[in-house]
């Protein structure tokens, strides 16, 4: 058993305003106690009650190291189920590691990575699923992936499996009765009403599954191509977006020497802005392997966006609107945002003139701010039209995903094994697959379950 | 007494008094010496037995004749040796799932398969028209034959001694058994002892508002063994299970029934040849109760046991009595009777499906009122009867108890129910019986092995709280549990243990290697589009362009093998090879199921990878906080041997599992 105390910088590592140092464990609250000093110099922590919090000084030997608050959460009552002990002090790096080798050297072992989540699922705060959505959680960086996280938490999409599952079994108790109790005055399962069945199961593991490419999007950020030449305004473009919501999340190199991806918090949605190169026509080698990489770009995004610099292509209208075709050819059900920049420069005939050659542009100044609204809205837009709505179930775990999939599987196998009238206990052997692996996500599918279906709605026995 | 002297008082005193008392002390000792020396002379049992089986019903049976066969000097005990291997309940063997367990004991070299050959007068080959893994054998059997074949069986069988009385006590030193004391006072020592007592203990039939003890009708109760197993600290409960009334087949209309004959080729339960199929069969009829039966049932339900409470125990949910189908499922207007002889020559018939324990007089007035029963005549009247049991999970996967070294349980004393769940409980418990006396390493079958292992691991790892039936949907892997093929599963194994004979062997391995070469035959041989399209078209199967594999059109859906004999390779191959019919049915299999069986496989494989996490000896599951209290009791409780086990306990969850698997640092 985990008799040991752990130890680990609760906060990201590096100098901030505050840090926070975890301990948990038997010996958390004494081995702080030793090097505690309250202001009033008379408290001893033990003797506090759980969940309060108490301000003094961290003390070595004499030597204060830092005025801290500690507060106390006493088991069962604390993250882990151990008792807990969160140290809030200054957050400068050589403080943080003054106080916690402080602790390692007076009973303390570091924390291994996850260790406070493992004691948690180990003592029964979280299950399996909750305590992958903490993972999650922590490292989900907008919104709609934190809410995800939280659903999942709060254990919000099995319960969809369960109601599946529910029906499956009494489909499957129907076919087992036909096979054990044939001797016997049963009715046979109808065969029409299953293949209903298995087709709204179809249906709403078809639903799950596609949800999980969109949890994961939310997750990773939806990736969303801009197509333009160089100095078209991509980057102040970005600034401009950026201006508007002021949380860029992290600037990571493309995986190709020629692009470059920018991660923007848009209304709590994560996008993952990725440059690529234009796709003008040219006899120039170096360029025409550009295109093709923008076209890979173009095939891994959600969102495409198209943009270009109106006053310089003001005569070329025509080779734009070809372009623009060229894309929508290649990939008819891709979303595709068509925008004119530095629209500040042109006069309004020339914007009608856009308007007029350029279906559904958007006019756009990134210098300026103008469209930029306009644009972020567009965005959101294409996202909460799709699948993506806040009442639906989202997978996101990898591990359920795969489940589903594997469910999904079985379930067409059963399909067809009603199709071809496969008889019922190889049939059986497919619906068992899918009630297990609905298992993996809801709990264990025993045959036990089957038979007392079959004692609770059948007379049987002779 | 006789040797405790008073003191004499005498003007020699105390001298005198040491005088006597030495002579008094010589005396009283030789006087015990002679009474041993003569003891030892009229002993019945001076010998201690490796294996002492309690019971002769068919677990009993089974073990007895399992441990004598592997060469365990053994004693069988019964209250009463005219009532081995008795049919309590119907005459029939096997059925689904059931049929499964019998050819399995057969291909270990049990004697329940032979036996249920030579007595059989009916045969049904059940579930025909699904695959081949619901295939289930049944006979009817002749009840009286039934008993004798059994018992003459077991007279031939070396290395076995019967005994006729009453067990009434264990012999213990310490937690080990060294014997059994009997109702008259004699002990017997033994190695290990297997118990197979019934529906015996504490046994108490009621019939309406009368009960009696007894263990069958007509048979009394045994008495003791509850007792003194509890002292010891072995936990018991209290089950129910009933049986119909028993008419006279003189006093029926067969002709307002409908007829249920036997197969049309009967085929047999053992893998031997020295049983032959029927060649003649006797037929069972079927008839139906009906509104008023139920209404004239009702009238009594106020005298019901089942009712009045005076039944507290858990019956079968799946062999219901009547008045019990009556009452839970109140909208069905009638319910199936099937009508079936109890032997060659006896006119007694059993009334399956009405199994009761109302008053007898309402069962005779509802019956009278059945369509072919007007003028009906009871030899025996139903009755529900209960009986004490110990919670399987008390046992190891050999059948020995946890709690006592050397001391076995099979059969109803285990909650199950049936004669096949029985007989394969007793088989393998006198097979671990013998081997424990021997030395040697414990025998078990896994869940995707054998029905018997399924049954066994059901038993230990889970309990039961209703007495136990075998189904063919407990199992995992039903596609691998076939009875065409039970002899390929557990003949070897058999024959390792000494139990199955070289006999059985080389037959198992003639069949399979005759079956292989057929198989490679159908993947190696083409067939041209002129000869097979019109086999094809007549079983609406695609034609083929040009020539083919046979394996792939035999493999077809609807292709049978009757369709593949018309092709003049396959009809001389098996001239040539002279194959009988178990090897062309076994070849026939194996093509048409392929992909079925393969499947099942990798699936029990993947079930034999947890099989291999094994949990340490007396792992402390209350340190293991995040297990609810249910799953930590319940594995504490049940001390599962490997992670496999321990995820098949109900109650205990998949994050229970996990749990467990995160601790054992997987």
């Amino acid at each position: 058993m985990h008799n040991d105390t752990i130890v680990a910088l609760a906060t990201p590592s590096g100098s901030g305003a505050i840090a926070v140092i975890r301990l948990s464990g038997n010996n958390a609250i004494t081995i702080v106690d030793s090097h505690f000093k309250s202001v009033t110099n008379k408290k001893s922590l033990a003797k506090q009650k759980t969940h309060t919090i108490h301000l003094g000084h961290i003390v070595d030997d004499g030597r204060t190291l830092d005025e801290v608050l500690i507060s106390i959460f006493k088991n069962p009552n604390s993250y882990t189920g151990e008792d807990v002990v969160e140290v809030s002090c200054h957050g400068s790096a050589y403080i943080q590691q003054e106080i916690i080798q402080l602790f390692l050297r007076n009973g303390c072992r570091m924390a291994t990575a996850g260790e406070f989540t493992l004691r948690a699922f180990l003592n029964g705060k979280l299950d399996l699923s909750q305590a992958e959505a903490v993972a999650d959680l922590i490292s989900s960086d907008n919104e709609a992936s934190h809410k995800i996280a939280i659903q999942q938490m709060r254990g919000g999409f099995s319960s969809e499996i369960a109601k599946l599952r529910e029906e499956l079994l009494n489909f499957a108790s129907l076919i087992e009765l036909e096979l054990d109790f044939a001797e016997e005055d049963v009715e046979f399962a109808d065969r029409t009403q299953f293949k209903e069945l298995v087709d709204r199961i179809t249906f709403v593991l078809k639903r799950l599954i596609d949800s999980f490419a969109v949890g994961n999007v939310i997750k990773n950020g939806i990736p969303v191509a801009i197509v333009g030449e160089p100095n078209v305004g991509k980057s102040t473009l970005l600034n401009a977006l950026l201006n508007e919501d002021r949380a860029i999340v992290s600037e990571i190199a493309g995986t190709t020497r020629d692009t470059i991806e920018d991660e923007i918090s848009i209304g709590g949605i994560g996008f993952r802005f990725i440059d690529t190169a234009g796709i003008r026509d040219t006899k120039d080698v170096v360029e025409s392997i550009g295109i093709k990489k923008t076209f890979e770009k173009i095939d891994q995004s959600q969102v495409v966006i198209y943009l270009f610099d109106a006053q310089k292509n003001i005569d070329q209208l025509e080779s734009v609107r070809i372009e623009i075709e060229k894309i929508r050819n290649k990939h008819p059900q891709k979303p595709l945002l068509v925008i004119a920049n530095k629209i500040d420069t042109l006069d309004d005939i020339q914007l009608a003139e856009v308007n007029k050659s350029i279906a559904d542009v958007l006019l756009l100044s990134a210098k300026t701010g103008f469209g930029v609204e306009q644009l972020t809205n567009s965005l959101l837009n294409l996202i909460n039209t799709g699948s993506l709505r806040n009442d639906e179930t989202i997978v996101t775990n990898s591990r359920h995903y795969d489940a589903l999939l594997k469910a999904f599987e079985e379930i067409q196998k059963v399909k067809h094994g009603l199709e071809t009238r496969l008889s019922g206990d190889l049939l059986a052997i497919d619906i068992r697959q899918a009630l297990y692996h609905f298992g993996e996500i809801t709990g264990e599918i025993t045959t036990d379950d089957l038979l007392g279906n079959i004692f609770a709605n059948f007379c049987i026995g002779k | 007494m006789l040797c405790a002297p008073k003191r004499i008082t005498t003007s020699l005193g105390i001298s005198v008094y040491k005088l006597f008392n030495v002579y008094l002390q010589n005396f009283c000792l030789e006087l015990i010496l002679f009474h041993v020396e003569q003891f030892n002379q009229e002993r019945m049992f001076s010998d201690v037995y490796d294996v002492i089986v309690v019971g002769a019903g068919h677990a009993g049976s089974e073990a007895a004749a399992a441990a004598a066969n592997m060469g365990s000097k053994t004693l069988l005990i019964t209250m009463n040796l005219q009532n081995i291997a008795q049919m309590s309940c119907n005459p029939a063997m096997g059925g689904i799932a059931k049929g499964q367990i019998v050819r399995e004991i057969d291909a270990l070299g049990g004697y329940s398969g032979i036996v249920s050959d030579t007595s059989a007068i009916q045969f049904k080959m059940l579930n025909k028209s699904k695959g081949p893994a619901m295939w289930s054998p049944r006979v009817q059997s002749d009840r009286m034959r039934f008993a004798e074949d059994w018992r003459l069986l077991l007279e031939k069988t070396p290395n076995l001694d019967f005994y006729q009385e009453m067990v009434s006590g264990l012999l213990l030193e310490s937690d080990k058994i060294v014997g059994v004391k009997t109702s008259l006072g004699i002990e017997v020592k033994a190695k290990s002892v297997v118990l197979t007592n019934g529906t015996f203990l504490n046994g108490l039939i009621h019939i309406g508002d009368k009960n009696f003890g007894g263990g069958r009708a007509g048979e009394r109760a045994a008495t003791g063994i509850t007792e003194e197993l509890m002292e010891i600290g072995f936990d018991s409960g209290r089950m129910k299970t009933g049986t119909p009334p028993r008419v006279d087949g003189r006093s029926l209309d067969y002709s307002k029934m409908i007829e249920q004959p036997g197969d049309k080729d009967p085929e047999k339960f053992s893998y031997l040849d020295i049983t032959k199929p029927l060649t003649e069969q006797r037929s069972c009829h079927m008839t139906y109760t009906s509104p008023e039966v139920h209404d004239l049932l009702r009238e009594g339900f106020d005298r019901s046991p089942m009712f009045n409470g005076r039944i507290k125990s858990v019956g079968p949910r799946y062999c219901p009595s009547i008045e019990d189908k009556i009452n839970r499922f109140a909208d069905k207007d009638r319910h199936q009777l099937f009508v079936e002889p109890e032997g060659w020559n006896t006119v007694e018939v059993y009334v399956n499906g009405f199994s009761t324990s109302l008053p007898e007089d309402v069962q005779f007035t509802a019956l009278k009122s059945v369509v072919g029963f007007e003028n009906v005549k009871f030899f025996r009247p139903g009755y529900a009867i209960e009986y004490d049991y110990f919670p399987p999970t008390q046992l190891k996967h050999t059948l020995e108890t946890k709690l006592v070294d050397g001391l076995f349980f099979a059969g109803q004393i285990n909650g199950t129910t049936g004669y096949e769940e029985a007989a394969s409980q007793g088989l393998m418990a006198g097979i671990n019986a013998s081997l424990k006396v021997q030395e040697k390493d414990p025998f078990t079958l896994k869940r995707d092995e054998a029905y018997i292992g399924v049954l066994i691991d059901d038993l230990i790892t889970k309990g039961t709280e209703e007495p136990y039936r075998m189904f063919t949907s407990r199992a995992e892997y039903r596609t691998l549990l076939r009875q065409d093929n039970a002899d390929f599963r557990l003949t070897p194994k058999g024959y390792n243990l000494g139990l199955a004979s070289e006999k059985r062997l080389e037959r198992m391995e003639e069949k399979q290697k005759k079956s292989d070469a057929f198989v490679q035959f159908f993947r190696e041989t083409s067939v041209k589009p002129e000869e097979a399209n019109p086999v094809l078209e007549s079983k609406n199967s695609a034609p083929v362009k040009q020539q083919d594999k046979m394996f792939r059109l035999f493999a077809r859906p609807n292709i049978t093998i009757d369709d593949v004999r018309k092709f003049k390779a396959v009809d001389q191959y098996i001239e040539e090879n002279n194959l009988d019919p178990e090897v062309i049915e076994q070849t026939e299999i194996q093509v048409k199921y392929a992909g079925y069986i393969e499947k099942e496989k990798n699936n029990a494989d993947k079930l034999n990878r947890l099989e291999n996490l094994k949990i340490p000896k007396g792992f402390d599951y209350s340190r293991l906080k995040s297990m609810s209290m249910e799953a930590r009791q319940k594995l504490a409780e049940i001390q599962p041997v490997t992670i496999s086990q321990a995820s098949r306990i109900s109650g205990v969850s998949p994050n229970d599992i996990s749990v467990l698997l995160v601790y054992l640092g997987r």
